[in-house]
């Protein structure tokens, strides 16, 4: 376990930005301690000093999860948000998607967002904003890319995909050996 | 998304929720079937008036067969099933048996079809009864359970057969039912035993014969009550046999469960309703081997339970063993309410309710249309799947916002997460689990439920203390045997035995001596630890911690848990520290969830007792330890060693007058050198005082009897100077080849010569 390099730590920032843009201060500076991202299996790991402190206490190989993992840094060095910091993303989230109940299934299971399934989307989201999905019922089901605007979204034939999936919370039963 | 109901694998253990409940659809349909057959018939008046006019009806055995299923008699009482006739002339309508009815109405049929037809008279009606016996074999083959169905065939030939008493005879000489044979057969084998049921069969008979008779009729129904009282009895004459004869093995398990129920109405009253001249053991052993083979557990874990239960609750445990455990969840405080998980599930079509007033958080599945364990509010980690015995030890542990908390054992998370969760995510937890592959499912849930606050780390526990100690709180949910899941996970039944149970009892000890250890006593809030094990088993419970009482500086507090039975502060031979009746168990059939163990323990002291090394003889089960200390003690004391073996023989300690008899043999060499020598007279009489004192005190004062042989040894030693310590090794070699060699007649051979030593 060890604090990101400056270049992961640019790296890791700017895909967070996408999605919460200038949030990303929230993150650090929060009113109830420090907190700060550690590397460990080249997964990011999100945690609070306290946490942080007591962790070294366990042994590198020991050590499986710390905190909440963010995502992971590929072997090509790119970074890869994982669902498991939907958590952190959903409350700052600048530009959101929500789903109808009827496609949220769909959604659920690794699918893109068609503009049928397209409840409501926040105003002015521009082509490629990462977005957060959610439920009608406000419940974070996952974040993706906006295929289109928001203007373009209104002229769509209800077959065209609005949403590009890139994680959601079906990962947590579909894909639980890969999250840590 | 999907097919898994349950992400931390429980789901595959055992048959699934819907087997079970397809199984217990068709026994429901099974007792409806016959009914709905049946109502038509005998509601319609106008049916019976065309069943008159009718010649050669096929249907009314189909009536017959189907009916008497409800009798519920087994192979055994066919005889007693005779005098239900009877009531076929008793024809009252408002009897409240299907069958009764039945009777009656065929019985008028065929008075009616007698009139009608007189002159083809009895021949026409001897046709018609072969041509019933037919249907009724094709009829058989239809049903569902063999059994009922023999018998009731038996009876059904009986009753239409005697309404008409020289067809009756006819049939009876000439064309007999296989069923009918193997009735003889067995009536046969009865008779080897000289009982009482040869006597009914006399009467019944005799009851035949005078059929028409009303005050017969009376008679009858006293005998059908006596039937069924002596149903029992007979059962257990019937039951002794497979013992002695050893040739009734395949009986089919409706037999047996009749006879588990008869032997344990015996065994609960065993002095009124015990068999003359048969013991308790008799009646034991096959009630064991009964259960072995009904409910298909392996001997060693049907005995464990026998100890664990008394009988009348052994029963209610194992059927509660073959149902599966309600489904409960887990609501996320951290993320929703109760309520309004309990309103998105109703929306989604899943039929719940709260758990119990002892849990906040516990919703129960009763059924659902959707996937309880794919819904979104479960990837959103709004809930989580949880057994209901699974709250308890965490409820128990009740830790503190802020506090370090160690869970020893976490996987799958649910404990864990429930821990975050009353914690309201603060403080830091320490997930640990041996098993790195089921630690991925801790993470998973640990993520998905929005817990922040963990270290998850994959440490054997029993090396925990050296990794990290100091925590507030300790949950330890030991690994186990799962005796108390066996409904989970029905592979428990046979897979374990005697090793098996003391090998996770074993590693229980360590772990939970290990958890101890990394409580931190001083602790303001806390130096709490919780064990729970989901076993049901002594050893794995109240022995672990029995035994962490006695090596750690901790003591039991009560589980803040308001339900539960107390745990056992005295099984069989063992006896607990009074304070674990403050422990708690769970069983399956008293609480609904699974067999469940819960201790609470807090530790006092951060110091470690050191292992008190001199008390180990002492321990009056471990009497080889003690053989192994005493020999070279006891060789130096010549005239002790004469003396101090009778009250060693007085108490029955074989083993140790055995170790003994060696010591003795030489003593006696000894000791007639001893005589000789002068110098040892007074000492002689001085042991001789602190011997007597030694036999007075018996078994328990031994060990301070033996210190004080080991000063008189030494003092001995310095008398006698070099040539007795030369002399002590050749002794014990000699002593390890008697004590391996020495048989019955040597020991005999023995205590002999020692008598006479004490003569002289």
């Amino acid at each position: 376990m060890r604090p990101l390099t400056e270049e992961e730590t640019k790296t890791m920032f700017e895909k967070l930005s996408k999605y919460i843009g200038e949030n990303i201060k929230l993150l650090v500076d929060r009113p109830d301690g420090s907190y700060c991202f550690r590397l460990h299996n080249d997964r990011v790991y999100y945690m609070s000093e306290k946490i942080l402190k007591l962790a070294t206490n366990i042994s590198r190989d020991k050590l499986v999860s710390v905190g909440t993992c963010f995502g992971k840094f590929t072997k090509t060095g790119k970074f890869r948000l994982h669902i498991t910091a939907l958590d952190f993303l959903a409350p700052y989230a600048k530009f959101k998607v929500w789903v109808k109940p009827g496609a949220e299934q769909s959604f659920l299971y690794g699918n893109h967002l068609l503009k049928s399934g397209l409840g409501r989307i926040t105003e002015n989201t521009n082509q490629y904003q990462g977005v957060v999905v959610y439920s009608m019922a406000d419940v974070p089901l996952g974040f993706g890319v906006a295929a289109k605007s928001t203007q373009e979204c209104r002229r769509v034939d209800p077959m065209s995909i609005v949403v590009f999936h890139q994680a959601d919370v079906g990962e947590f039963i579909r894909s639980e050996d890969t999250l840590t | 998304m999907g097919r898994k109901l349950d992400p931390t694998n429980k789901v595959k253990r055992g048959p699934g929720r819907k087997a079970r409940k397809q199984k217990g659809a068709e026994t429901e349909l099974a007792k409806f079937i016959p009914d709905e057959d049946t109502e038509p018939k005998r509601l319609s008046s106008r049916a019976r008036k065309r069943a008159a006019k009718r010649t050669q009806s096929s249907k009314k055995p189909q009536d017959v067969t189907e009916t008497q299923p409800k009798k519920g008699f087994t192979d055994e009482n066919s005889k007693w099933l005779k005098p239900a006739k009877r009531k076929r002339k008793l024809g009252e309508p408002e009897s409240e048996d299907d069958s009764d009815d039945e009777h009656w109405e065929e019985d008028e049929d065929e008075e009616e079809e007698e009139q009608l037809q007189p002159k083809k008279g009895r021949k026409e009606q001897k046709n018609k009864d072969a041509k019933l016996e037919v249907k009724k074999d094709e009829d058989d083959d239809d049903d569902d359970d063999d059994d009922d169905e023999d018998m009731v065939d038996d009876y059904g030939t009986l009753d239409d057969g005697s309404g008409d008493e020289d067809a009756e005879e006819e049939s009876d000489g000439e064309d007999l039912l296989p069923i009918e044979r193997a009735a003889k057969k067995d009536k046969k084998q009865k008779d080897v035993l000289p009982t009482e049921s040869d006597d009914d069969d006399d009467e019944e008979e005799e009851e035949e014969d005078d059929d028409d008779d009303e005050e017969g009729e009376k008679s009858d129904a006293d005998m059908d009550e006596e039937g069924t009282v002596q149903a029992n009895i007979d059962e257990e004459e019937t039951f002794k046999l497979p013992g002695a004869e050893e040739g009734i093995i395949p009986l089919d398990l409706k037999t047996i469960h009749q006879r588990i129920k008869d032997n344990i109405d015996v065994l609960c009253n065993f002095s009124s309703k015990r068999e003359e001249g048969k013991a308790r053991a008799d009646y034991m052993s096959l009630l064991k081997q009964d259960l072995c083979t009904y409910y298909s557990y392996n001997d060693f874990l049907i005995e464990k339970l026998i100890d664990l239960f008394p009988l009348s609750e052994l029963v209610d445990f194992l059927e509660a063993n073959e149902i599966p455990r309600p489904v409960t969840i887990r609501t996320n405080t951290l993320k929703t309410r109760r309520r309004d998980l309990a309103q998105a599930l109703i929306n989604r079509g899943v039929n719940l309710d709260p758990l119990g007033k002892w849990s906040k958080v516990g919703l129960v599945i009763y059924d659902s249309s959707v996937p309880i364990g794919a819904t979104p509010e479960y990837l959103a980690g709004h809930y989580m799947l949880q057994g209901a015995s699974s709250f308890l030890p965490v409820m128990a542990l009740s830790p503190q916002e802020g506090e370090l908390v160690l869970d020893m054992s976490s996987a799958p998370g649910g404990k864990t997460t429930y821990i975050a969760q009353l914690m309201r995510n603060t403080g830091v937890i320490v997930a640990n689990d041996a098993n790195a592959d089921r630690l991925k499912s801790v993470v998973g849930n640990i993520h998905r439920l929005g817990v922040t606050n963990t270290v998850v780390s994959n440490y054997d526990g029993r090396q925990f203390p050296k990794v990290m100690g100091g925590f507030d709180r300790v949950l330890l949910d030991a690994p186990c045997s799962g005796t108390g899941v066996i409904a989970k996970d029905p592979a428990v039944k046979t897979s374990k035995d005697e090793a098996d149970i003391n090998r996770s009892a074993h590693l229980q000890k360590e772990l939970i001596l290990s958890a101890i250890d990394s409580v931190n006593a001083d602790s303001p809030s806390g130096g709490y630890l919780v064990y729970c094990t989901c076993s049901i088993t002594v050893e794995e419970n109240e022995w672990v911690v029995d035994y962490a009482l006695k090596k750690r500086n901790v003591k039991l507090v009560p589980t803040g848990l308001d339900f539960g039975k107390e745990g056992f502060t005295r099984f069989r031979e063992r006896r607990f520290h009074p304070s674990l009746k403050l422990t708690r168990r769970f069983y399956p059939h008293s609480h609904n969830m699974d067999g469940f163990f819960v201790a609470k323990l807090k530790k006092f002291s951060n110091v470690i007792p050191a292992a008190p090394t001199q008390k180990v003889p002492v321990c009056m089960n471990a009497p080889e330890a003690a053989v192994a200390t005493d020999p070279p003690e006891k060789k130096p004391s010549e005239s002790l060693k004469t003396k101090k073996t009778v009250p060693q023989q007085a108490g029955g300690l074989k083993q140790m007058s055995k170790a003994n008899g060696t010591a003795v043999k030489k003593a006696t060499n000894i000791q007639q050198k001893g005589k000789k020598d002068p110098s040892i007279g007074p000492k002689k009489a001085k042991i001789a005082k602190l011997d007597g004192a030694a036999a007075k005190g018996g078994n328990a004062k031994k060990p301070a009897a033996e210190k004080t042989d080991e000063i008189q040894a030494s003092k001995a030693g310095k008398n006698k100077g070099s040539p007795f310590e030369k002399k002590k090794p050749k002794q014990r070699k000699t002593h390890m080849k008697a004590k391996k060699r020495m048989g019955k007649n040597k020991f005999r051979k023995l205590t002999n010569m020692l008598k006479k030593c004490e003569k002289k």
